[in-house]
């Protein structure tokens, strides 16, 4: 059996390894290497060497502002998403009626596009903030926790499902023994199920972090940066810089690698931090 | 033993064919000429095929149309140019969307359709070479609705003595006109005299880009800048006045309370045109097809009219319209020299032949700058009918389109988001100057 799975193994890797560098090395080489160089499509480059990187921040301070944001605003969500979504996986777990019903509800909102979302939220927001004669662009806080909300809204359901399963693999036996030698409830919970469900909480934390550090369609949607570019995020602030100037494809470019480093980087650092947290049962 | 072999073999067959027919599939040439024309109008994209359509079947060279969804233009032409398919015929949008495309852009001063251009300093240049040609004039001013003007001046005790909006020529008089009527809004059945000035990102290109343009364009002239030189890399924004000053009309007597700009978009500006909630609205002759296609539209076609943009310059009585254009045709220099020609009669066809003139004038609705067009030719709907009135008005100067000047749309973002900031009274007006004439010279630096 090992013997053969050896002489096809070619076969089977070949499809996957081809459509893995057609759409992902490729471009992603190519996407390095156009950001050392002038161009207009990929094409027509000219190469500039480091050029595009000084620009990047030295042009202006929009790049590190809009830097400072997304970071301020991952901050903030990674805890109110997970700590939401957590109590929410608690409450879902002790056999309430209807529990189905609510996780498919809670679930939903993560089934709606970015765009569309961004889109119903500006008109809600505004609808309330009309109430004091003013709009979501009004003042950078407005959409900063405009922003908050939208995606606290679209992850937790989902961050939810992964916690109500990893909550629902703890044995109930170690609950029920806790119990029976006399552990509260709140010590069931930070001394059991809690360490019990850290590698949902490295998922957890893991996707939410991506998802708000490179979050587009909803901050395009919602606030397009406004007031001022105050409530810009990095990928918006990468593709204005690829657009909004002639002859800057470059240097958005190059603005995209400095920030798939950091995500790459940012995501590297908290698995370790997490995974260090995990325990066997 | 045979089998494994066998299905092994089988596979990476079927991968070298599946492969062969990818790579086949990017690197075929087409044996047959083809026109690949990348349309900047979604909103004629279907008249365009019917006209493809029609001059295949004329001449047997097929005009593929790939048209570009609103606002994205140069990004799908920098994916498309990237491809086998590249477009052959595009368009640029000015000396400074050329800078972005000048590798691109064949020299088109030996195309018959040059050669018919009316004006010929309308083209884009590039020392000798002509590399843009314009292909519609349009113009832009206030719009207003003639039956609620008139309803106005048949009030009988209303605070100004005007009896017909030929009276009003320059900005003080506007001015007067606006804020009384806006006074008697709820005699005139409206909610406000201006429509909403939308200033939602990507939605502002009426005020920091049209608007802008009026005093940016006195001030050009007021310095005799030559405009084909360096010397338009900075300006001093000497009539922000002028500009605060209208500004401040559309802000203050419009249907929106200004602070709640921020949410409104070019299409509920002329839609409150449309169903008559406001009497005026500043904007193209393109915008005639938005007003016509609001449902529940109550304005008449024959009570649309044009004003010129009065902003309290000197010798703005004899002022016109702004009429300039930002369209101009470009042909790929990359494409073969059979593709390129073949681009250039299918531009020429379109503009001469009796079938192409009728779609540019009747279905396209354009005011083509081309002499193969004859007086009696030329689009008869409301707004671009004023646009040629104003512009046979006799003693009446037209101001040109300078804004293809600005330079870059990360300026014009700008200025707009200052431009919100200042309606909802979050900034004041000396920042917002000092902070457009700072930009105009960053962005022209970054530019070059």
């Amino acid at each position: 059996m090992n013997h053969q799975l050896k002489r096809q193994f070619a076969a089977f890797v070949l499809p996957t390894l081809l459509a893995f560098t057609v759409a992902f090395i490729i471009p992603f080489v190519m996407g390095v290497w156009l950001s050392f160089t002038k161009f207009t499509t990929v094409t027509n480059a000219k190469w500039v060497g480091p050029e595009n990187y000084i620009r990047a921040f030295t042009a202006d301070n929009d790049f590190l502002r809009a830097l400072g944001f997304t970071a301020l605003f991952t901050a903030v969500t990674i805890v109110t998403v997970n700590v939401l979504a957590f109590l929410l996986a608690l409450l879902l777990t002790r056999g309430l009626k209807g529990t189905n019903l609510f996780r498919s509800v809670f679930f939903m909102p993560n089934l709606i596009g970015g765009i569309v979302l961004g889109y119903i939220w500006n008109l809600l927001i505004n609808g309330v903030l009309s109430l004091w004669g003013v709009d979501i662009t009004y003042a950078a806080k407005y959409g900063f926790w405009g922003l908050v909300l939208l995606t606290n809204w679209q992850l937790i359901g989902y961050m939810m499902v992964i916690y109500i399963a990893g909550l629902q693999n703890i044995p109930p036996a170690l609950t029920e023994a806790a119990s029976i030698d006399g552990a509260s409830p709140s010590m069931v919970l930070f001394k059991i199920k809690l360490p019990m469900v850290m590698p949902s909480v490295t998922i957890c934390t893991f996707l939410t972090l991506t998802n708000a550090f490179k979050m587009f369609d909803q901050n395009l949607a919602l606030t397009a940066g406004a007031p001022e570019k105050q409530t810009e995020m990095l990928a918006l602030n990468i593709y204005q810089t690829f657009y909004g100037r002639v002859g800057w494809q470059g240097v958005g470019q190059a603005k995209a690698v400095v920030f798939f480093l950091l995500v790459a980087l940012i995501a590297f650092v908290q698995l370790r931090a997490t995974r260090s947290k995990e325990v066997e049962a | 033993m045979r089998k494994p072999k066998f299905r092994a073999a089988a596979l990476l067959a079927t991968t070298a064919a599946l492969l062969t027919l990818l790579l086949s599939a990017c690197g075929r040439k087409d044996e047959q000429v083809l026109v690949r024309y990348l349309n900047f109008k979604p909103e004629i994209a279907d008249k365009y095929q019917e006209l493809a359509d029609a001059y295949e079947q004329e001449t047997g060279v097929k005009v593929v149309v790939d048209t570009a969804a609103n606002n994205t233009y140069e990004q799908t032409l920098m994916a498309k140019m990237a491809t086998a398919e590249a477009p052959t015929l595009f368009q640029i949008n000015g000396p400074r969307g050329y800078t972005n495309w000048q590798d691109y852009c064949a020299d088109l001063s030996n195309t018959e359709l040059y050669k018919h251009l009316t004006d010929k300093s309308l083209a884009v240049t590039d020392g000798n070479k002509v590399v843009g040609i314009p292909y519609v004039v349009e113009g832009y001013g206030i719009i207003y609705n003639k039956a609620i003007t008139d309803k106005y001046f048949a009030l009988t005790d209303r605070a100004t003595t005007y009896k017909s909006m030929d009276e009003i020529n320059s900005f003080a008089k506007l001015k007067a006109l606006v804020e009384d009527m806006q006074k008697r809004a709820a005699d005139l059945g409206i909610k406000g005299v201006f429509a909403s000035t939308s200033l939602k990102t990507g939605e502002d290109w009426r005020w920091q880009t049209h608007l802008a343009n009026i005093p940016i364009t006195h001030e050009f002239t007021a310095k005799k800048v030559d405009l084909t030189s360096d010397a338009t890399n900075e300006i001093e924004f000497r009539y922000h006045n002028e500009f605060k000053n209208i500004f401040d009309l559309y802000i203050n007597n419009s249907v929106t309370d200004k602070k709640l700009l921020g949410t409104k978009t070019v299409s509920d500006s002329m839609a409150e045109f449309a169903l008559e909630q406001c009497a005026m609205v500043q904007n193209g002759n393109w915008a005639w097809s938005q007003i016509a296609g609001v449902s529940g539209n109550k304005v008449k076609a024959e009570n649309v009219k044009y004003l010129p943009i009065y902003t309290g310059v000197e010798g703005e009585e004899n002022h016109g319209l702004a009429v300039g254009t930002e369209n101009f045709y470009a042909i790929n220099a990359n494409a073969s020299e059979e593709e390129q020609k073949a681009a250039a009669d299918f531009i020429y066809w379109m503009y001469s032949s009796d079938k192409g003139k009728k779609y540019v004038t009747e279905e396209f609705g354009f005011i083509a700058p081309f002499d193969t067009f004859k007086d009696d030719e030329r689009p008869t709907d409301p707004l671009a009918q004023e646009i040629i009135r104003w512009m046979e008005k006799d003693g009446v100067k037209t101001i040109p389109w300078n804004f293809t000047l600005f330079p870059s749309a990360q300026f014009k973002e700008s200025f707009g988001s200052s431009l919100l900031k200042y309606a909802q009274g979050n900034k004041d007006w000396s920042s917002v100057t000092a902070d457009m004439v700072a930009d105009w010279k960053k962005e022209s630096a970054a530019a070059s």
